[in-house]
């Protein structure tokens, strides 16, 4: 039976981290995500077994993350923007070995030391690649605290379907407030050993390394286009998405995470006024659901798009790459820390497409 | 072919035989362990990369315990440390091999974890990263071969770079007023509870071999007693980086490394406590 329990999303995710039969999580405090170490440091081991352990860095947590992902277990990290920025150069070696493992990063307000606020600012670092060289993570975008748990489950599930770095990219709101969530039932430690771990080696196999050093150009070209055709087939699978009230609908509002719900408040009062507006929320911002918004963007009634995002307009440039100049895609943004109201979002879309409208 | 090509040839013919009445299995002193692989090493001539990873490979197949070993090699000449020997390895990216062998140690801690670093790695941008780990005493070995100079990147100052020594990045020679003095990371280790073992060999002499070899199977049986950070130091050539031959090199090697890095154990268990 499923379990009801209030709950904050920070700890909540932490809680579906102990049920998913995670076996390890590296961390470094850093506001406002620390109570996903607090939570694990008090929970985790005592229930499962799972080995917490606190980092003397940001860097070093991506890196324990990289060797224990490496056994074929269970790893993660999680941090928040400033933490994320110092893991690059750890996740593009991830990516490059294809280990599994997923990371959580609780987007607060940049650049620099910015503020604690929350923020979507992050979209072009996780969706784009954020270290060096070409690769991808599998991005999922929570929008409520039920998300924050399912989408642990799913990314642990991804990320060893795939042998990819799944990364959970939420915000700060999400990771504070609190909502009613559905917990899934405790699920068993990993017992199975990979093939491709470094768990030590019998006799009767090969060794197994892991590593991203490829000195010869043909054999790295190699790797790169073995990644890309892995990601082409995670585009192809993997992508997920919601649309609301889109059928009808003259004005779609494109937004992730915790602005898609203020989109769909923002639809409702827009509605109320007799403007038929819907909301097309990515879950996975990569994959990013592009065919989705292209055939979205060939129906007749759509007149536009309303990009609404909290930073300075990142997301929207996948969503005109969708669109392909169908429609016009408009965008509205806050930053710093601000987060749009549903009345600013509405006076945008009267601002830009009532008098086009029929 | 010319005649002098020919004389060559005849006289290489001859020492194949005479190697071939020499190398016979009644001759055999030494065999290579069967954790090193037959693959040939690219270091340079001289260069101590090769014996330190003998010992290693000696050690654990005397052990016996190849089936359970993972070494982790981080960016420095010895990356490729996994073409060489015959285990399961994880590279590492630069400095945070200790991080990735606590990753490793901690969701397997039965198994056995080394990390092999050089100086730049493990003392310049991966200080970090060896202090904590050393400090949280996690239960692996840490082997850090400390030849005084960055030698993939093709010889620039090391942490360790001794006062007034040359090199691409102190080209007049290291000035210690603006560069700073060479780190003694073994002695900072040393003082950290979470050690159990800290020791400074070297490889430029038989003798030194046999001990650089001792301590590392010292450190893989305290392992498996469960004790705590072993950390052994390797003073190592670079004779590439420095300009010398092989001879110079160990030569150098002895008059100014050694000086300022004794050998010698810096952190031996209390034998009554145990």
């Amino acid at each position: 039976m499923k379990e009801s329990r209030l709950m904050k999303g920070n700890e909540a995710l932490a809680e579906a981290v102990i049920r998913s039969g995670c076996d390890a999580y590296f961390g470094y405090p850093i506001t406002p995500q620390s109570e996903i170490l607090e939570y694990l440091s008090l929970e985790a081991h005592k229930r499962t077994g799972m080995v917490v352990l606190q980092a003397e860095s940001e860097v070093a947590s991506i890196n324990m993350v990289y060797g224990a992902a490496g056994t074929g277990k269970r790893a993660m990290t999680s941090s928040s923007s400033p933490g994320i920025s110092l893991m690059q150069e750890g996740i593009s070696y991830i990516a490059c070995a294809e280990l599994p493992c997923l990371l959580v990063n609780v987007v607060r307000g940049g650049p620099g030391l910015g503020t604690i606020q929350p923020s979507q600012g992050d979209y072009f670092q996780a969706v784009k690649g954020g270290g060096h060289g070409d690769y991808r993570m599998i991005v999922l975008a929570p929008s409520n605290v039920q998300e924050m748990v399912d989408f642990v489950r799913l990314g642990f599930d991804l990320a060893f379907k795939w042998r990819n770095p799944v990364m959970i990219l939420a915000d700060g709101a999400l990771g504070q407030m609190m909502e009613k969530v559905e917990l899934f039932e405790q699920m068993q430690r990993k017992t199975n050993i990979e093939p491709w771990a470094t768990v030590g080696k019998p006799k009767d196999r090969e060794r197994n390394i892991i590593t991203s050093l490829h000195i010869k150009p043909d054999k790295m070209e190699e790797i790169n286009l073995h990644l890309q055709a892995k990601y082409k087939e995670i585009e192809k699978e993997e992508t997920r998405f919601a649309t609301i009230d889109c059928d009808d609908a003259e004005v779609i509002l494109t937004a992730y995470g915790l602005v898609a719900r203020i989109c769909q408040k923002a639809a409702q009062l827009a509605r109320a006024k007799g403007i038929k507006v819907g909301v097309f929320r990515p879950k996975t911002l990569f994959p990013f659901p592009y065919d989705a918004i292209n055939k979205l963007a060939a129906k007749e009634n759509i007149k536009g798009f309303l990009d609404v995002e909290m930073n300075a307009g990142q997301m929207v440039e996948d969503v005109r790459l969708a669109v392909n100049g169908q429609k016009k895609v408009e965008f509205h943004g806050r930053m710093g820390g601000i987060v749009p109201s549903p009345e600013e979002i509405l006076a945008k879309i009267e601002e830009k497409f009532v008098g086009e409208l029929v | 072919m010319n005649e002098k090509t020919m004389l060559e040839e005849d006289l290489r013919e001859q020492e194949v035989d005479q190697a071939e009445c020499i190398f016979c299995n009644e001759n055999i002193v030494y065999e290579k362990p069967d954790t090193l692989l037959d693959t040939p090493m690219h270091y340079c001539p001289g260069c101590g990369h090769g014996v330190a990873h003998r010992l290693i490979a000696e050690v654990i197949s005397e052990l016996g315990i190849q089936e359970n070993t993972i070494g982790v090699a981080p960016v420095g000449c010895a990356v490729f440390a996994y073409n060489y020997l015959n285990i399961d390895m994880q590279e590492a990216a630069h400095g945070r091999a200790s991080a990735v062998a606590t990753g490793i140690k901690r969701v397997m801690p039965e198994k056995y974890v080394f990390s092999y670093q050089g100086d730049g790695d493990l003392a310049a941008i991966g200080t970090a990263e060896t202090i904590h780990t050393c400090n949280r005493g996690e239960n692996i070995l840490i082997v850090f071969i400390n030849n005084a100079i960055y030698g993939m990147t093709g010889g620039q100052m090391a942490p360790t770079t001794l006062p007034g020594m040359k090199t691409t990045t102190s080209p007049f020679g290291r000035d210690v007023l603006t560069m700073g003095n060479p780190l003694k990371i073994t002695e900072i280790v040393a003082t950290l509870p979470g050690v159990y073992y800290c020791t400074r060999t070297a490889v430029n002499t038989p003798a030194n071999v046999r001990r650089a070899k001792k301590a590392i199977l010292k450190s893989f049986e305290y392992q498996k007693l469960n004790k705590g950070l072993c950390f052994v130091e390797i003073v190592s050539d670079c004779p590439s980086n420095w300009k010398m031959n092989p001879v110079q090199a160990n030569k150098w090697l002895e008059e100014n490394m050694l000086p300022y890095y004794p050998l010698g154990d810096l952190k031996v268990p209390n034998e009554k406590e145990n």
